[in-house]
Order: C-alpha cells, then structure tokens, then sequence
C-alpha cells in the first residue's frame, strides 16, 4: 500500500516494520513526531523521557538487554547525549541501536545550526543520511542490520525539510525479530580503563571495516548522467542539486560516515568538474580535498542557512528564478507570538513591571523576548537559566542578584533544570527561580512530562510534585502562584527577590490550547470607557489592535482569557454579548 | 495535468495543514508522485506559515522557488501579499479576505496596507478572493475557513470533485465532518 507520509512518520514505520522493542525520545522540533508516531504500534514500548541522555541510556539498556532500540532528538539534544554516546561507541550493540538526530539548517526553531555529522566522526559511529520519506524508512530498517553485523549503534540524520516534508511510502510489515540473548560481557560492556582499551581497538577494527562496507553498501549509489558535471551530495541538498543541475551526474550518499573513498575515487575520475552539495559544514569536502581531488563547494556556496534550488542556480550559475513583486508597498513582518490566553503573558507584565534582569530558558515563553514584553536577557540552552542567574549573583553581588530572576518551564525544569537548583542551594546563592507549570510541553506541540501526570500513550502516571521536589533539594521558599492573579504574582515575586536565600515560585496555569481549558468567550472594549492608556497593549496579546483612533479586540482571535480586563484601570473591557 | 506547484500560506493556527493533507491526498490518488513540505514547531504560533504543494510525474525539492507557483492559496491578506512574488505569470492567486494584524502593526510600529487586493489585481491576472470566515461562520463552525478555501481550489484545479469530497472524509474527524462537507460545497461554488 502506498501512503503520503511525513519522513518522521516513516522513520517511525520503518522502525516498527524493523521489529523495534523500545522508542525513546526527548521532544524537539523537527525529530518530534518520530516517537509520537511509534507511540500510535501497541507492539513497541515508547516513552518520553525526561532529557536526551536519559532517553539514550533507556535505548542502550534495551540494545544490551537483547531488544531493538531507536532513540530519537534534535540536534542540540545529542549534545546532552553526548556523554552516553561516546562510550556506547565503545561497547557496541547487542541488539540494533539506531539513534536519530534532527538537524535543522536555517534554524527554522532551534537555538543554533550546528552539524550533527562531525558528531559521527568524533565518536566514530556510522551515520546514514535519506533524502526522503521512502528512504526514511527504508534506510532506518538498513541501520538496524548494519548496527547488528558491525557490532555499533548508528546515527541517522534528518534535517527540517526531510522530516517534515511528506512524501510517498510503500508499506510493509513488521519483522517477527525475536530478542537476542542475554549474556553477562563485562569486557564488552562494563568500560574500565582495561575494558576500555581492547574496546578502542575493537572501534578502530570496525571502522576500518565500515568504511569498506560504505564502498558497496547500495546506500551510496552513483547515478549517471552527463559526464561534464559530477554532483557529490546527501540528504535534502540532493533534491536541491537535482533541480539546479538537472541531466548530470550524481555521486548521492546514503551512508555518509564513514565515507566511500574508492567509490569517489572512481566517480571523480569519469567526471569533468566536481561539485560538492552539502548543507552547514564542509564535511564531505574536506574529506574528498584530503584524497588529492578536486572539488568545487565552499568556496562559492554558504556554511550558513538552509539551501534551495534557487540558491544553488544563483551561487553555481548565477541566475535564478523569479517573480513578479509588488513595488512601494511595504510588508510588516510576521514573527510568532504567545497564543491568546497563555499563561505566560501575565507573568511577563509583571516582570516588566518590576524591571527585573530576566535569566531566560527554552519553551513557548522564550517568545516574551520580543517586543512588546522584551522582558528577557538571556537564552543559552535548556535550563541554563538557573546557572546562568547564579553567576550573575556571583559576579555582581547581591544588590544586582535581588535584582534578578530565573524563569523556565516545566519540562525545561525537568529536563536540566534541577541540577542547576540543586547547585545554588549547595553553593549559597540566592536566586529566585520562577517554574512556568503550564501543564505540558509546550514548544514542541503538548507532549507530556513527568510533570504532567500522563505517559507518552495517555495513561495516568505518577507525577512529579515540583513543590516537594524543591523543598527535598533544599530550598525552603516555595510558592505556588497563578499568574493571572496579578496583584498577587507581582507581591510573591516581590518578597522572593528580597528574600536573603534561594526561592522558587511556581507559576501555574495550564496552557490555553489544552482540550480542558475553557475561557468565558471573547472580551471586547467599550470605547465611552476607554481612555486609550494603552495599558492593554502592555500584554502583547495578538488579538488587542491598536486602531490609532481606538482600541479594538478582535473577536475571530481573543478567547476571553480577561487578563486584558485586569489591567484596564477604568474598567473599560469586558465580556462581549451576543 | 502533468505538473502543478501550490503553497499554501497563513497564520500559524490557521488550520493550512489539514488543506496541504487534503490536496496532497487527492494527488496520490491521482497517482501522481506529491511531495508536502510543511511548518512545525515555532513559527506555528501566530507566525506567518506557508507549506508547499509540489505534484508532478516525479518530484525532487519539496521547495516552490519564486515565480514557480501555479496556485497560491492565502487564508490571510497580508500574506497572499508576502508570498504573491512566487506566483508564475499567469499563475492563479486565491485570497481569503481575512485580516489578521501581525504584532509590529498591533503595538502601532507599522501599518497594515492598505488597499491589498486592488494591488494583487493590479499585479496579477487570475486572482480571486472571498470572506472565507463569514462563510464558515454562516456554517457555523468558524474553525471551517480552512475547508471553504479547499472547496475554492479544489474548483480551480483540474481534479473529479469527488476526489476532494473522498479525501475530506479520509482527513476530517467524523464529528466535524457534516460541517465541512457544506463549508467545501460554499467555497467551490463560489470559484
Ligand atoms: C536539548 C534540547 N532538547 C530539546 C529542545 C527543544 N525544546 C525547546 S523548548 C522545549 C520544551 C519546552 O517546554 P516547557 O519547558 O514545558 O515550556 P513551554 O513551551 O510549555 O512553555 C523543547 C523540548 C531544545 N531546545 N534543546
């Protein structure tokens, strides 16, 4: 059967039809619906874990135990799993161990652009790379037999466009693949220093062999065409190099560490001029160079950016296509903003108000950096928010500490957050922390948490209780706070910044695109009333416009979350009627 | 047809998603090889969004570049203006006549243009534009704008109505279903 399917959709099919036992994952954009997928095969255990490490230590437990794994992050998420990864490099598999990692060229949602594939190279573990939703699941079941025969878990790369780009599948069905057995190794897997050195060995051993194997696996293929152009590439940036260049040779990578030398060897030699196409670093390109070929790739394409077919026609042959556009007319620009009714707009008017010095993290709420709330300093990763502030106090002192919150979400908090707390209790700091508990992960498109009370598959779990949590960990100031209760919001976040110890407030109220979040109906303003203060406008909600002659909400947006009406001094917003 | 290019561009929450799933959809089951290239993730959130629609014998990019789309399809004004510049010469422009002012417009840094579809009709030859929200609301489901803009290209595109109907079907949740069947019959007779 033929089906139209995301790439992380047939990831998740190909890790079904390759008999996977257990699916972990941290969300992130765009690796996200892998697992949500795998979550719909009653036949696969799958689970969010709290942060990319853990998820990667769940699936080598099931590797080493004898059951298929698939562990699946963005790119930013393999540098929290970095720790795990080189060492389990080491060990190698029992059972097929693929991990996938989702880069994102262009940084459509991440917080930089970095390129997964020097991550292969660093803990040498063979990466493979598809360039669409067929390949996706094709390659994933490949990974598994080559994580098997070589005795190494395998990386598998993904980008923005691969992962959330549909394409067509042929569906298969699931392997019957029964566990391995179970057999204490601990030279295999127990890495002491005495392990550890045969173990390095053995990874030298391997990757020679795989990168005999990366010269005849069918992953790399050469595809004839005219010979006076040859074209190197992988992934998405072959879609790309295929319709700038058309009716020319392709060298196309599937297996992209370690790399085919002979196969290039020969393919350059029946090829006038070489290009190499390839997104972010010049990964392939410095190799290729290193064999004494000839190629050109750099020095006329871009290390930034996603690519395009336009791109390449304009960097490689200097024209490209274009359209007709509408002079003398300007086009405001269009950034994302915090939903109407979300929870954390009243938390940011009133750290506004207070002028405090924001230590910020990475969720839904790292959006009230933006005008018109701009109330946040720093962004770094995920839950550096809390070291981030302790610094500050130990840089600047005190005064400026008081000055000076933290403030992060629930599964950022969980995620990486709690060491981060656990070390300003140890290390006398002061700071405040706000936790944003909106219910759920919201970045990412609401997945739960061990905060949320729920698994990946909806069933009720037990759920962490972030207020014990903090006083277990030593911080005896713990509020718990609705941030659209103003007064109230403002007064507790007033007392703690004071306060001469370590302070968390929780700001809790689910987030409004929650199925069980219901508002009273759209608001609107009574214009005899309004003074146009613009007091209102403070919020930022997307659904408040500013008229110039008056002030209007707008019906078709506003959910009726009325923290417009609490800021209003002259009671001018209420309810709409009928 | 052998080869037809469409975006699809909105507001993040707009619904542009289900009508890419649809489209795509009637495309394979045309047999025609459909690639579906969409927004997850952050600019979901009240950013602009455009996904695009590529159908054809055999697809590479899942990218339309400037000057290449045959239809566009704009559930916002502002944005059927942002992205018009991809539209082929005689390409065909349908706008949703909705106005939804991004944030530097809201806190008063910038104005909304004015007079927006006068200059798309003065700049393209095939445009066609209709108060899809209005019509939902008329249908009573205001979350239906999305299903009056595929009956709306649906009648544009060369493709057995049926087709479209089998697919909404296919894609729609069965209780919304009743709803946007009548919402698509709105926006096609209206093409
Ligand atoms: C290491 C890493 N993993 C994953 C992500 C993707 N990501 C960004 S924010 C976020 C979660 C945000 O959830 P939460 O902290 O609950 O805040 P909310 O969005 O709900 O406000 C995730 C998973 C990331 N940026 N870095």
């Amino acid at each position: 059967m033929k089906k139209l399917m995301l790439g992380n959709e047939a990831v998740a099919r190909g890790a079904y039809e390759a008999g996977v036992k257990v699916a972990t994952a941290y969300p992130g954009t765009p690796s996200t619906e892998i697992t949500e997928n795998i979550a719909k095969y009653d036949e696969v255990y799958s689970e969010w874990s709290p942060n990319e490490k853990v998820a990667l230590e769940v699936a080598i437990g099931s590797s080493i135990a004898g059951g298929r794994a698939i562990c699946s992050m963005k790119h930013v998420g393999l540098n929290v799993a970095a720790d795990p990864l080189f060492t389990v490099s080491y060990t190698g598999v029992n059972a097929g161990l693929v991990i996938m990692v989702a880069d994102d060229p262009g940084m459509h949602s991440s917080q930089n652009e970095q390129d997964s594939r020097m991550y292969a190279k660093a803990s040498k573990i063979p990466m493979v790379e598809p360039s669409d939703s067929e390949e996706c699941k094709e390659y994933v079941k490949e990974a598994f037999e080559i994580s098997e025969k070589f005795d190494t878990p395998v990386l598998f790369r993904l980008s923005t466009r691969i992962s959330h780009s549909q394409s067509i599948v042929e569906i298969g069905d699931r392997e019957d693949i029964a566990l391995r057995e179970y057999k204490k190794d601990p030279d295999k897997y127990v890495m002491m220093p005495a392990m550890a050195r045969k173990r390095h060995v053995a990874v030298e051993n391997r990757m020679a062999a795989l990168a005999e194997f990366s010269n005849t696996t069918p992953l790399n293929r050469i595809e004839w065409g005219n010979t006076d152009v040859g074209v190197i590439t992988s992934g998405i940036a072959y879609q790309y190099a295929r319709e700038a260049f058309g009716d020319v040779s392709y060298l196309k990578l599937g297996m992209i560490y370690p790399l085919p030398d002979k196969l290039i060897k020969e393919f350059s030699e029946k090829v006038k001029v070489l290009y190499v196409i390839e997104e972010l670093e010049p990964f392939f390109e410095d190799h290729i160079k290193k064999l004494g070929i000839k190629v050109i790739g750099k020095d006329v394409l871009p290390v930034m950016g996603e690519y395009s077919a336009n791109l390449i026609r304009e960097k490689v042959f200097g024209n490209q296509s274009t359209g007709k556009k509408i002079e003398g007319i300007g086009t405001p620009v269009r950034p994302p903003v915090m939903c109407p009714g979300c929870p954390h707009r009243g938390m940011f008017y009133v750290l506004n108000k207070l002028k405090l010095t924001v230590s910020g993290d990475i969720g839904c709420y790292t959006l009230g950096a933006l005008p018109p709330t701009q109330a946040m300093d720093t962004c770094v990763c995920m839950g550096a928010s809390i070291g981030a502030a302790h610094g500050m106090e130990k840089s600047r002192g005190k005064e400026f500490g008081s000055k000076t919150v933290a403030i992060l979400g629930d599964s950022t908090f969980v995620h990486s957050g709690i060491t981060g707390l656990v070390n300003v209790v140890y290390n006398k700091g002061n700071s405040t922390v706000i936790i944003l508990d909106n219910s759920i992960t919201g970045m990412t498109g609401h997945q739960h948490n061990p905060t949320t009370g729920f698994t990946i598959k909806g069933e009720p779990t037990r759920q962490v209780d972030l207020e014990k949590l903090c006083h277990a960990v030593g911080v005896d100031r713990v509020k718990v706070v609705d941030p659209f209760n103003l007064k109230e919001f403002e007064k507790t976040v007033r007392e703690e910044i004071a306060a001469d110890e370590p302070s968390v407030v929780i700001s809790q109220r689910p987030c409004a695109l929650l199925k069980n979040v219901k508002f009273e109906g759209p608001h609107k303003i009574i214009n005899e009333k309004c003074k146009k203060c613009k007091m209102c406008m403070k919020i930022g909600c997307p659904a408040i416009v500013d008229f110039g002659d008056h002030i209007e909400i707008n019906d078709a947006l506003c959910v009726g979350c009325g923290l417009c009406s609490k800021v209003c001094n002259f009671d001018a917003i209420e309810k709409a009627g009928e | 047809m052998d080869k037809c290019n469409i975006m699809i561009v909105g507001v993040g929450g707009q619904g542009t998603l289900l009508a890419s799933r649809v489209i795509g959809n009637v495309a394979l089951k045309q047999n025609y090889d459909v690639k579906v290239s969409e927004v997850h993730g952050m600019s979901q959130r009240g950013g602009s969004v455009v996904t695009y629609v590529k159908i054809g014998d055999k697809v590479y990019s899942p990218i339309i570049e400037k000057g290449e789309a045959d239809i566009i399809i704009a559930f916002e004004m502002l944005e059927a203006l942002r992205w018009a510049e991809y539209l082929k010469e005689d390409g065909k422009l349908l706008v949703n006549e909705q106005k939804i002012n991004p944030m530097p417009v809201i806190i008063g840094k910038e104005k909304y243009p004015e007079n927006i579809m006068e200059k798309l009709r003065e700049n393209y030859k095939n445009v066609i534009s209709l108060d899809a929200l209005k019509i939902a609301k008329e249908c009573k489901n205001i979350k239906a704008v999305n299903t009056v803009l595929i009956g709306l290209l649906a009648k544009s595109m060369n493709i057995d109505k049926e087709l479209w109907i089998e697919s909404l079907k296919e894609i729609v949740p069965q209780k919304a279903l009743d709803v946007n069947l009548k919402a698509f019959e709105e926006g096609y007779s209206r093409g």
